[in-house]
């Protein structure tokens, strides 16, 4: 793998000026002092549009280092098109180490999925956020939405979840599911499927989310406690599946349904491709082990 | 007059008509009077000599320009010209009634619950109070069917009687009665007269304007002009 | 319930819109089941007053203290705003008179009724639906639209369905704002019987603004006229409506048509 020689062009080290990532990691500071409150910053303009993860990416360039390994997925995979074109930006403009294997990234950056491998201490998962406000979808000011945080008026929450229910039978929020962050700050995890919310709970790595349009900064610190929101009587629930992966076999991992001819034909494999790859070394290996 | 139920000291009672140039109308000038449990008094003058002004005043409904208007309640005497609104209407649910004229109906409410009203209002319970309403409407010939339903399509006579239960139904130590046989037919009336013989014998004070002069006759003990009063105003 | 002492205390309230002036040292006290009627014509400054009454506008001169449930006398506008906010959302309810503003019309009646018991900590499901459709049942409205969207509902239905919204924390005390206006005839009458029941049932304090004397007689223990800003008369309902004295509201008493 080749490492440019990032002093060599004309961009400052991880494309950000010094000034404008120290305003950053201040206000990354003060979202990891208050788990799941939302800090406002002077988000940059970066060399991409909004909505290919420029909150993320301004996260990630203010405290990325030489020696950081990093990581960038995009729906669980390494190789699509935003989390190839995110890895190439930093190697450009970092020339730091890259890795599609979880257990060595220092940083991860993250669209719509968390890595199946349980994070470690150390670690630092970095999400893309499209929209950061829980509160957004029924109270449009602002002004308000800040007010209802600081008073922690979340009953409203519970009405949509309600609503859920009374029409669909069951919480069909499958995706972006609000949470309380410390039992405080209402979140919402950014798109991951709700079957990713348990791994938000008290995780070893700093959780840092970054929504670049509305220039917004939060964090979950290590083994924060994360509830996602329920009812006594319709708890949480992640998503199952009736299929184990066709790849690996794995049955504990997020599946996504592949379509593989124009007759119906589909398969359901892992979305973690570091996980299916690795299981399926693994399994190669005590394969050769036994012959 | 030891514990009167009703003294009244010098009231006087003046209207001003804003609207019409601020013409004032004088209907009584420094009118004194008293009532004892047990008796029956009947307001009596002429068209227009403030009899109806007089009795809405005894119900705290008028105010009065001068004077006091003590009545019993709750062990005490309550002065209606300086009470409170709550104290008024606190009277009014249990120490003293008022029959009008005329039924002011409630849309949508029944008449049972009319007349049950004054009673749920001092706390009986729904069905203890219907069906001492009912036996009051029974007592006055409102036939059952009429119950169920809401008095504003009933003949005057019909209204008139639902407002008499409702006026009698919880027995008032103090009991205003303006006209109350004005529309009834003679068995009726003898009825209404019957009833209002037994409160007075149950030691209720009673104060009405009766047009008709045995009905008058049967049901008062005494007689209080007002034309004296008028003409001092 | 200490009944010597009032549930509301209303000491000389003025606001003033710049010079002029929307209500003008109002004072008065509220009981415990009282029901107060303030009427006037538009521009009295009988809304300006309700909304000072009720944390909505902070008043240029006056206090209004409130008693909580804890029987504390408390200045209203002394509260930090997390306190003013709770007590409105649970021991004060306030009608609208276009129930538009009063309801989510995006989401259903049940979650209507239901937000303010999620606002105070209901996490069950099944009981917010038992309560919403005990409350549907007591407002007249068949339990079986218990999953559909105001807007489907007649002028007369979304009133009441506000007014449910309202109660389901049994309030002590509720603001109203012409609750009748708007509405077709008949559909007042049903809608001022229902209110009529469930004050008398709920005990409920109300401050009820309105215009219609005919819904202040059916309604009102107490009246207050306000003209210009300032309250002109005040005492129990029939006595301020059959003899009234000031010239302000014998005009109002002579201007309403018999029917």
């Amino acid at each position: 793998m080749t490492t440019p020689d990032s002093r060599g062009g004309s961009y400052n080290f991880a494309y950000l000026d010094e000034q404008s990532k120290r305003m950053i990691r201040r206000a990354i500071l003060k979202a990891v002092a208050l788990p799941g409150y939302q800090v406002p910053f002077g988000g940059r303009e970066m060399p991409m549009p909004h909505g290919w993860g420029t909150g993320g990416i301004q996260v990630t360039a203010s405290i990325i280092g030489r020696d950081d390994v990093l990581k960038v997925i995009d729906q669980g995979a390494d190789d699509t098109t935003n989390a190839v074109s995110i890895r190439n930006f930093f190697l450009r403009t970092t020339g730091v180490a890259t890795t599609e294997r979880t257990a060595d990234a220092s940083i991860i950056q993250t669209r719509h999925r968390m890595p199946e491998r349980k994070l470690q201490e150390g670690q630092i998962m970095v999400f893309q956020v499209p929209i950061p406000e829980p509160l957004r979808w029924l109270e449009p000011r602002e002004s308000e939405t800040r007010t209802m945080h600081a008073l922690a008026e979340y009953g409203i929450m519970h009405v949509r979840l309600y609503e859920d229910i009374a029409r669909l039978g069951r919480i069909a929020t499958a995706y972006d599911y609000p949470v309380q962050v410390n039992g405080r700050y209402l979140m919402r995890p950014s798109p991951i499927p709700k079957f990713d919310n348990p791994k938000l709970d008290r995780n070893p790595a700093l959780l840092l989310f970054g929504a670049g349009r509305e220039k917004r900064i939060y964090a979950v610190p290590p083994y924060t406690d994360v509830k996602s929101l329920d009812f006594e009587d319709h708890p949480f629930e992640v998503q199952s599946w009736d299929h184990t992966c066709a790849l690996c076999g794995a049955d504990d991992s997020f599946l996504d349904e592949i379509v593989t001819d124009d007759k119906g034909g589909r398969m359901f494999v892992c979305s973690d491709t570091d996980y299916c790859a690795e299981r399926r070394t693994a399994d190669g290996a005590n394969a050769e082990a036994a012959e | 007059m030891q514990n009167p139920a009703i003294a009244v000291t010098g009231i006087s009672k003046t209207f001003r008509l804003h609207t019409q140039g601020g013409t004032e109308i004088a209907v009584f000038r420094n009118l004194s009077l008293g009532v004892d449990f047990g008796t029956s008094l009947a307001l009596h003058g002429p068209s227009g000599s403030g009899k109806s002004t007089l009795l809405r005043t005894l119900y705290g409904n008028y105010r009065v320009d001068a004077g006091s208007i003590c009545i019993r309640h709750d062990a005490g005497y309550l002065d209606l010209a300086r009470a409170a609104p709550r104290q008024i209407l606190a009277a009014r649910c249990r120490s003293i009634g008022y029959v009008s004229q005329f039924l002011r109906v409630i849309p949508r409410v029944a008449t049972l619950d009319i007349v049950a009203d004054p009673l749920r209002q001092r706390g009986v319970d729904a069905a203890d109070a219907r069906a001492r309403a009912g036996a009051m409407l029974e007592r006055l010939n409102v036939p059952a069917r009429l119950w169920p339903l809401a008095p504003a399509t009933f003949s005057g006579g019909e209204q008139q009687r639902i407002n008499i239960a409702r006026g009698f139904v919880a027995d008032f130590p103090i009991l205003l009665l303006d006209e109350p046989t004005a529309s009834l037919d003679a068995a009726n009336r003898d009825v209404v007269v019957d009833m209002i013989s037994e409160a007075r014998a149950k030691g209720c004070a009673i104060v009405g304007i009766f047009h008709d002069a045995d009905v008058r006759a049967a049901a008062c003990d005494r007689v209080f002009e007002l034309a004296p009063f008028r003409d001092a105003a | 319930m200490s009944a010597d002492l009032p549930l509301l205390r209303v000491s000389q309230v003025s606001h003033f819109y710049g010079d002029r002036a929307g209500c003008r040292d109002v004072s008065f006290d509220l009981w415990p089941g009282e029901i107060i009627g303030i009427v006037g014509e538009s521009g009295s400054g009988k809304t300006t007053l309700l909304n000072c009454l009720s944390a909505r506008l902070q008043p240029s001169h006056g206090r209004v203290i409130y008693r909580d449930r804890s029987e504390v006398m408390r200045d209203i506008y002394a509260l930090g705003e997390a306190e003013r906010r709770f007590l409105t959302r649970t021991d004060w309810g306030f009608v609208h008179q276009n129930p538009r503003d009063g309801l989510r019309l995006g989401v259903t009646a049940g979650a209507n009724i239901g937000e303010r018991l999620m606002a105070v900590g209901t996490r069950h499901y099944g009981n917010i639906r038992d309560t919403a459709r005990d409350w549907l049942g007591r407002v007249e409205i068949d339990a079986a639209r218990i999953d559909d969207l105001p807007p489907a509902f007649s002028g007369g239905m979304q009133q009441r369905l506000q007014i449910a919204r309202n109660l389901v924390t049994a309030p002590r005390l509720v603001f109203m704002d012409e609750p009748t206006g708007g509405l077709d005839v008949s559909v007042q009458a049903r809608l001022l019987d229902l209110l009529r029941d469930l004050v008398t049932r709920l005990k409920l304090s109300v401050v009820l603004v309105t215009h219609d004397l005919a819904v202040v007689r059916l309604l009102a223990h107490r009246l207050m006229v306000m003209q210009r800003g300032r309250v002109v008369e005040e005492g129990l309902t029939d006595q301020v409506l059959d003899d009234p004295h000031h010239p302000y509201t014998q005009l109002l008493v002579s201007s309403v048509l018999q029917a």
